[in-house]
């Protein structure tokens, strides 16, 4: 019993973690209807500078946090604004290449020696790990960060979408471009604020995801990126809240899986599972499934 | 035997009743209006008809045969076709396969044959490439066999609908809105258009129109819907001055000026 | 059975093709390697041939290509490993086994999956992908002989290029031939307007499933051929990064059409061998993020694909009319 509670407790960060990542892919595709592929890398390129910054160059940890949610945010603007704005009227395939394009490209890129190198990096803890024992739970601090800090952004991006103006502007975009356009909404500077927004949740998700599994390299936001965007599509595409539950459910299942199962066919059942709730629920657990206009 | 019967139709959408309780006899060689106020569910009632929508309760009977709940392309192959409000062609695709993608139930080889290019594969290519532009011909768009559908004007658009719609080889036709958007020497010309092919193809015709011409000048009988039901039948005439009708048009208290 | 002079075009230009390779060869100009790069383009217009009809022509995304052309590629490798000791006649019949079972897997999964629309059709696919890669990363305890995630050799190397080039041959022809027949204008009209094909009579799942089963097959011709040309076979060759390689092909090529499909898949097999030669043993770690830029500028530049749904006349048949004279192959002028 034990045994199975902590592996939900696990399963609670991972599923955290991908939320943090889902959130991004949702919200991008809630507004442009792209499955931005070069998302997980961007998460990469994050946890990469968040260990530069407190390892190698020494900035207090939440320095590190900062600068890494910056340059993210603006490296998810320019991305936008160089790869997938030219092609935001073309098929909607176009979009998607260019993104396969970009994450190929931040890839091999950030494996080259003068950049972050080809190596795997093991990341030293900024702190002492501690365990605390609660009811016969053994909870570390790092999952406690986890939980505060991922819940604090929702709280923070719940707020953002709607209470505030240029929340209430990305709203707008994602229902209708042209009549957001007519009704005074610089499209282009929501658009951009969105994927400014999405690739900062990125970076602070890899920098916890590097502390939770303090092993980096540049190939490491491929599969979390994958596993994130399946759990946006699990809770339907485009919904917030279902980016979150979808993420939740994809963590449980992994750990679960692994813990109980196979480690080996963790990723294997995760997209049964998600495969299956398609075929019930076409557009995810929280979609809405209307009938086409005709 | 009437073409179309339609007895006790009724479908919602969460708690809105579009069509509620709606009859209709479509007879043989017919050409009925079908008009009402936007939002009376007329097009749900095409939807109905051709399986888009599967019905809360009712029945749909073609040419004897209980239809309801068939899917989409068996109540076409049965022989009802129909064009779209808002045009829908194969956009991509050219004009004559437009047409001939529709004609596909009516091919009589097999994949093997497809593969192989049998001597029968010619046969049938042959037969309904030359088909469909006979229906080019007949709607005037024979020299724009070889465009793509979608760069076509819109009014011609419209006429490779009701080309397509042809190709199925259909009994009744239903048209929803054939004349939206045009001008008046237009609706003239797809009047006399719609008379046509009702001959030459023997066709029974349903047709939604909200230009009041159109429907006086070309339909036999008209059948008035408001709020998912029928409140008037009748012919033209009848219906011109059928108080409930300017009502749901109008309003209350409208009277003929 | 008429056959009209244009019809032979095609042939005669693979002949030429073909012939041009053999002078090259006898001449000594290609390299046991351009060699290898040669046949692997091949492979790749083979299996993009697949994904062309299912996403090209038929309008129904797929993200898990690869899965079948691993289906493909270890069944006929493992089959012919087992049973074939270098027979020319059970090589073939490995390869049929693996188009079939990679066609009737696709049957299996295409009939729940292909009610999926557009993106989401995309993420299930992608999804039995990474299932498939997982089951043969675990193969080995199944079926020892498949080796698991440490791979499997030992297939006989039975594809030569001259087979692989007349089976290429003969998918091009069969995709032509699928394509412009009332089966092909069936799956193009699901592709423009699902809704409006199902409306006018036209048996949406029927033909979703046929163009998915009859690509996937092709996929799975392609993995066998690969089996029989590459001596080691590795999970990782078939994941959801080669589904993205064939996804990239045609649509760069541009979607519906197969002249596009073809070029692009040697192109693309050529580039990605050519950065290597161009950029040395100094510059290699470069490869890829040209490679990277050189996709994200192509598309950019062409979004509609380089060929953008046109084809090359010899791959088109002539209207099967007699006496086009009244209904003219140009435009007559205005409609209306």
């Amino acid at each position: 019993m034990e045994y199975f509670l902590e592996q939900v407790l696990n399963g609670l960060q991972l599923g955290l973690m991908y939320a943090l990542i889902a959130l991004g892919y949702t919200m991008v595709y809630g507004i442009i209807q792209l499955i931005n592929f070069a998302h997980g890398d961007v998460f990469m390129v994050g946890a990469f500078l968040g260990y530069f910054g407190f390892a190698v160059w020494g900035l207090p940890l939440p320095a590190a946090i900062l600068l890494a949610m910056v340059a993210c945010a603006a490296l998810g603007v320019t991305i936008e604004r160089v790869a997938y704005r030219p092609l935001r009227y073309a098929p909607k395939i176009a979009a998607l290449i260019s993104a396969i394009g970009v994450s190929l490209f931040l890839e091999y890129f950030s494996s080259l020696k003068f950049v972050f190198g080809p190596n795997y990096r093991v990341v030293p803890r900024p702190f002492a790990e501690v365990n605390w024992k609660i009811a016969g739970l053994t909870v570390t601090n790092i999952q406690v960060i986890v939980f505060v800090v991922v819940v604090a952004m929702l709280v923070l991006l719940q707020f953002l979408i709607y209470r505030t103006k240029i929340g209430m502007a990305m709203r707008t975009v994602a229902v209708d471009h042209n009549a957001a356009r007519l009704m005074g909404v610089n499209v282009d500077n929501v658009i951009s604020f969105t994927f400014a927004i999405g690739s900062a949740f990125a970076a602070l998700g890899g920098i916890l995801y590097a502390l939770a599994y303090p092993q980096i390299h540049p190939f490491m936001g491929i599969m979390p990126g994958l596993k994130a965007f399946t759990a946006a599509v699990l809770g339907g595409i485009g919904i917030i809240p279902g980016a979150v539950l979808g993420a939740l459910i994809m963590g449980q299942v992994e750990t679960l899986t692994a813990a109980y199962v196979s480690s080996q066919l963790r990723d294997a059942i995760a997209f049964a599972i998600l495969i299956l709730v398609l075929l019930f629920r076409p557009k995810g657990l929280l979609g809405r499934t209307e009938t086409e206009k005709v | 035997m009437p073409v179309l019967e339609v007895s006790g139709l009724s479908k919602s959408f969460g708690g809105l009743k579009a069509v509620n309780d709606f009859n209709l006899t479509v007879e043989e060689g017919e050409i009925v209006g079908l008009i009402g106020p936007n939002g009376a569910g007329k097009t749900t009632v095409f939807n109905l008809i051709t399986g888009l929508y599967k019905p809360t309760s009712g029945q749909i009977t073609f040419l004897g045969e209980n239809i309801t709940g068939l899917p989409p392309f068996l109540i076409a192959q049965r022989g009802i076709a129909r064009t779209f409000q808002n045009i829908r062609l194969f956009k991509g695709n050219t004009v004559l396969d437009n047409v001939r993608a529709v004609s596909h139930p009516t091919i009589k080889y097999n994949l093997f044959d497809a593969f192989l290019r049998t001597p029968r594969f010619y046969r049938e290519e042959e037969r309904v490439t030359r088909e469909a532009m006979d229906l080019l011909e007949a709607l005037n768009l024979a020299g724009k066999a070889h465009e793509k559908a979608g760069n076509l004007a819109y009014g011609e658009q419209r006429r490779l609908e009701i080309a397509r719609a042809l190709a199925a080889h259909p009994r009744l036709l239903l048209l929803d809105e054939p004349a939206a958007g045009m001008n008046p020497a237009e609706v003239r010309r797809m009047v006399e258009l719609i008379r046509a092919i009702k001959d030459k193809f023997k066709l029974t015709i349903l047709l939604i129109e909200h230009q009041m011409g159109m429907v006086m000048n070309l339909c036999e009988r008209v059948v008035v819907m408001d709020f998912g039901q029928v409140i008037a039948t009748g012919t033209p005439a009848e219906i011109r001055h059928n108080p409930l009708v300017l009502e749901a048009y109008l309003g209350k208290g409208a009277t003929v000026a | 059975m008429k056959v009209s002079r244009q019809a032979l075009w095609l042939p005669i230009g693979a002949l030429a093709f073909y012939a041009a390779i053999k002078l090259l060869q006898f001449g000594g100009m290609i390299s046991k390697y351009w060699q290898l790069v040669l046949d692997q383009g091949l492979i790749m217009v083979i299996g993009a041939l697949g994904l062309s009809i299912i996403y090209g022509f038929t309008g129904q995304f797929s993200l898990g290509h690869a899965a079948f052309y691993g289906l493909g590629a270890y069944t006929a490798g493992a089959l012919d490993k087992l049973y074939g000791q270098g027979n020319p006649a059970f090589f073939l019949l490995s390869l049929l086994a693996g188009t079939l079972l990679a066609g009737i897997v696709a049957m299996l999964i295409g009939l729940p999956v292909l009610r999926l629309r557009s993106d989401y059709l995309g993420i299930a696919t992608l999804g039995f992908g990474i299932i498939i890669k997982v089951g043969l990363d675990n193969s080995n305890k199944l079926i020892p002989m498949l080796g698991g995630a440490t791979g499997m050799s030992g297939t006989p190397q039975l594809a030569k290029f001259d087979l692989i080039f007349l089976l290429t041959f003969i998918c091009i022809i069969l995709v032509r031939n699928f394509i412009f027949s009332t089966y092909g204008r069936a799956c193009t009209s699901i592709r423009e307007d699902e809704i409006a094909a199902d409306v006018m009579g036209i048996n949406t799942t029927r033909y979703k499933s046929m163009a998915f089963i009859l690509g996937c097959s092709l996929a799975g011709l392609a993995g066998g051929i690969y089996a029989h040309r590459y001596p080691f076979l590795h999970p990782s060759n078939f994941d959801f990064l080669k589904s993205f390689d064939f996804l990239l092909i045609v649509v760069l090529g541009g979607l519906g059409s197969m002249t596009g499909t073809i070029i692009t898949a040697i192109a693309w097999v050529f580039l990605l061998e050519g950065l290597r030669f161009v950029l040395g043993q100094s510059f290699i770690d470069w490869r890829g993020v040209i490679y990277a830029l050189i996709l994200i500028v192509t598309i950019i530049l062409r979004p509609q694909g380089i060929f953008g749904g046109k084809e090359l006349s010899i791959l088109v048949p002539k209207l099967p009319l007699k006496a086009p004279g009244k209904e003219q192959q140009t435009y007559a002028g205005p409609g209306s």
